[in-house]
């Protein structure tokens, strides 16, 4: 019983066990004690698959486009031996599915990595195409460790890829060998081919420099409340290699540490998931391998958000653009940012809580709500009202308005009308609520394509809330 | 270093392993033991530089009539500590991207003429290297040339160069009469599972009358002698190195002819750490 388990333990195991037993002599060694010895086996693909699972592939799923007949192995094309992995990337109108990938899983319960630094392959395509990303670490389980390497550029002769490990340490038990995907974008829809050969993990002792970053490098800074999430975006890993000078692969999130600078304020979690707890100021950021990531997120956090009321009226007798009581209508964006046109608003939809969210504009002078472009407009013909919860963020001052403007039938024989509320009848840090006659937007003859609406203030008001927008039959 | 280097390594690599092949160089070398000890700087006195030993190249090569150091490199060398300091024991060379008097780049070169030259012996230090496109490390020897004669008659020895773009090859070169800048004799050394700007290396040579070997670390990659000069440029090259002392030289140079620009992926500030550097004698 035992005796099995040795032969899986590598020579330093065998040491630190045997120390053990000298040391403690007191204890008898349990099977215990014989942890984190998984084969390091290091080839994946040579001539056959190595220790894989008998349908060694696993492909994504049809049902999101993935087609499961574009991979096979080729006896008649290899880089080294006898035979290569043959994938037919379909083209874009394949009825099989318009694109190929998946996985490669280990037979057993996993491979100990920990020893090398990079997985390699060899490939060459029956184009200059590109793949999508090539990778490992996804056991279409829990895909803890997933890496991948974006847009490899294919040769028509064979050529070497690596794809480099964030972190080696990370690997006791992996089981997810190879991820790739593929789709015929970089050829105008047309499919090609591309052989791969020789996939295994290597100790190339080469890959350096590691230059990790988060937010994609950004600086961001945020507003917050209590009981909202986030998510670490934008995981990068920079790595100088050899000979092919820096190769940027996109990490998962358990690859890092991540660190919150007030852990009263937000606390991040090994997904990345940031959990606003309290008021006050913290600032996100992440360490991998030790290397602190470029980029972080300071979020202000004011406490406890102070939600508008809940709507009331039935859903059937509403169009929603915006609201948590209501199914909302798509619409192509929440801030257009106009920048060309003079817009100098931030912001947009965020959330302030639990399954809540509310839109904050700063900077505002004027911003726009679209529905028109890549969605349907709304038809408002039935309607009588437009609804809007606002909350200004600051002291109002004589002067002070919010035009409210809507544009029907955007762009092709455009109408609109406006309604402006006057600085007076809103309030500072509190919420009022607007039922607007759709008739007291003057101009606004046809309401059966509406596309856009406006908030204008001219710099009057520059830090708003608003919640609740929907039109409503009364 | 000096002049423009771009001569083909392949295919003098193979022509100085065929001709050390072909004429049994073993059989006849001598094998010699540099083991006095003349100088060491350990560089073991914190934010100071032992001015006994190293002097200062200043500028951007203009004042001494060559302009970019007659390779058009982009840097401006300065003595400020934040080119040039010691810190835990090493030498710091620092390239950094900045405007400064005309350039957009600074870094430092730390040389002993007139302080320490000499001919023949073991000379090495333990570096570890900048990396990126762009980055020229160096560690090297010009002959003394006060007595009016001028390069490349004094000759140089490059113990140690590198191009950032390739963290995992040095070269070593000998410059000399028919055998200067592109037509320098040169060869590659590429580390195995290993780069520089991540350990530290041992670079040196041995050298003595009618033989030059270089090493790095435990493994002499290349010996040249008066015959490979011969060899190289048919006859019309002259051996230089019994002639006259030596003097050391250390950079970081930007840029310029053989390593071509910083790009956007180069990062910089970029450090030269140097553990020390020492000479033997017989």
């Amino acid at each position: 019983m035992r005796n099995r388990n040795y032969r899986l333990l590598n020579q330093a195991a065998v040491a630190i066990v045997l120390f053990i037993a000298v040391a403690g002599c007191e204890r008898d060694l349990s099977d215990e004690a014989t942890f984190a010895t998984f084969p390091t086996q290091p080839d994946i693909f040579t001539d056959n698959p190595i220790g894989l699972t008998d349908e060694f592939f696993i492909s994504f799923d049809p049902a999101i486009g993935a087609n499961t007949e574009a991979f096979d192995t080729d006896n008649s094309e290899a880089y080294e031996g006898s035979s290569s992995i043959r994938i037919d990337v379909p083209a874009t109108n394949d009825p099989n599915g318009g694109f190929v990938g998946g996985i490669f899983l280990d037979r057993g319960e996993g491979r100990n990595l920990t020893g090398y630094d990079a997985l390699t392959f060899w490939a060459k395509g029956s184009t200059t195409a590109t793949i999508t990303g090539v990778g490992f670490g996804s056991d279409f389980v829990e895909d803890k460790y997933t890496t991948v390497r974006s847009n490899i550029q294919l040769s028509t002769n064979w050529r070497k890829y690596i794809v480099p490990i964030p972190d080696a340490s990370k690997l006791t038990q992996e089981r997810g060998m190879f991820i790739f995907s593929a789709d015929p974008g970089s050829t105008n829809g047309a499919g090609f081919v591309f052989w791969m050969d020789e996939i295994r993990f290597e100790n190339l002792g080469t890959i350096a420099q590691l230059r990790p970053s988060i937010f994609g490098g950004e600086d961001l800074v945020e507003q917050g409340f209590t009981g909202s999430v986030r998510q670490v975006t934008g995981l990068g890993a920079k790595f100088n290699t050899a000979t092919g000078g820096d190769v940027t692969v996109a990490p998962s999130p358990r690859y890092f540490d991540f660190s919150s600078s007030d852990t009263s304020v937000a606390f991040v979690n090994e997904s990345g998931l940031i959990e606003i707890i309290g008021e006050g100021t913290t600032t996100i950021t992440a360490q991998l391998n030790g290397v602190l990531a470029e980029g972080s997120l300071e979020i202000t956090s004011a406490g406890a958000f102070e939600s508008a009321p809940t709507p009331t009226r039935p859903e059937s007798s509403v169009i929603s653009v915006f609201s948590d009581a209501y199914s909302n209508i798509p619409v192509d964006y929440y801030n257009g940012f106009f920048t060309p046109d003079g817009q100098t608003t931030q912001g947009g939809a965020t959330p302030v809580g639990p399954n809540e969210s509310v839109i904050s504009y700063t900077d505002l002078n004027f911003v726009g709500i679209g529905f028109f472009n890549n969605v349907p407009s709304v038809n408002a013909t039935a309607m009588t009202h437009l609804h809007v919860d606002i909350n200004v963020q600051e002291a109002i001052n004589p002067g002070d308005f919010l035009r409210l403007q809507l544009l029907n039938s955007v762009g092709n024989n455009e109408s609109s009308g406006v309604f402006t509320i006057n600085g007076t009848e809103l309030e500072s840090q509190e919420w009022v609520g607007f039922d607007i006659p759709l008739s007291d937007f003057a101009g606004l003859a046809d309401r059966s394509q509406l596309g856009l609406l406006f908030f204008i203030s001219d710099t009057t008001i520059s830090n708003i809330f608003v919640d609740n927008i929907y039109f409503y039959q009364e | 270093m000096k002049m423009i280097l771009k001569n083909n390594y392949v295919k003098l690599l193979l022509v100085v392993s065929l001709f050390i092949m072909g004429c049994n160089t073993d059989e006849t070398q001598t094998v010699t033991n540099f083991d006095n000890l003349v100088l060491e700087d350990n560089f073991d006195v914190d934010g100071q530089i032992d001015t006994s030993i190293w002097n200062f190249d200043i500028g951007n090569g203009a004042e001494q009539g060559i302009p970019g150091w007659g390779n058009n490199e982009l840097q401006f060398y300065t003595d400020r500590t934040e080119n040039v300091t010691t810190e835990n024991g090493f030498l710091l060379i620092t390239a950094r991207q900045e405007a400064f008097n005309g350039s957009q780049y600074t870094s430092a070169r730390l040389q002993t003429k007139g302080k320490f030259d000499q001919r023949y012996g073991r000379f090495e230090a333990r570096m570890r290297l900048p990396y990126g496109q762009g980055m020229w490390p160096a560690f090297w020897l010009l002959g003394d040339d006060s007595d009016g004669e001028i390069w490349p008659q004094v000759g140089e020895i490059d113990i140690m160069e590198n191009t950032g773009d390739k963290p995992t090859e040095i070269f070593g070169t000998i410059h000399g009469p028919g055998y200067s800048g592109a037509e320098s004799i040169s060869k590659l050394y590429d580390l195995q599972n290993d780069r520089v700007d991540t350990g530290f290396h041992i670079y040196g040579i041995e050298w003595g009358p009618n033989y030059i070997n270089f090493y790095i670390d435990d493994v002499l990659y290349n010996q040249l002698t008066p015959e490979d000069v011969a060899d190289e440029t048919d006859g019309e090259g002259q051996w230089v190195f019994n002639d006259r002392p030596f003097y050391i030289i250390l950079n970081i140079a930007v840029g310029g002819n053989l390593p071509g620009p910083p790009n956007a992926d180069t990062v910089f500030p970029q450090t030269m750490l140097v553990d020390y550097v020492r000479v033997y004698t017989e």
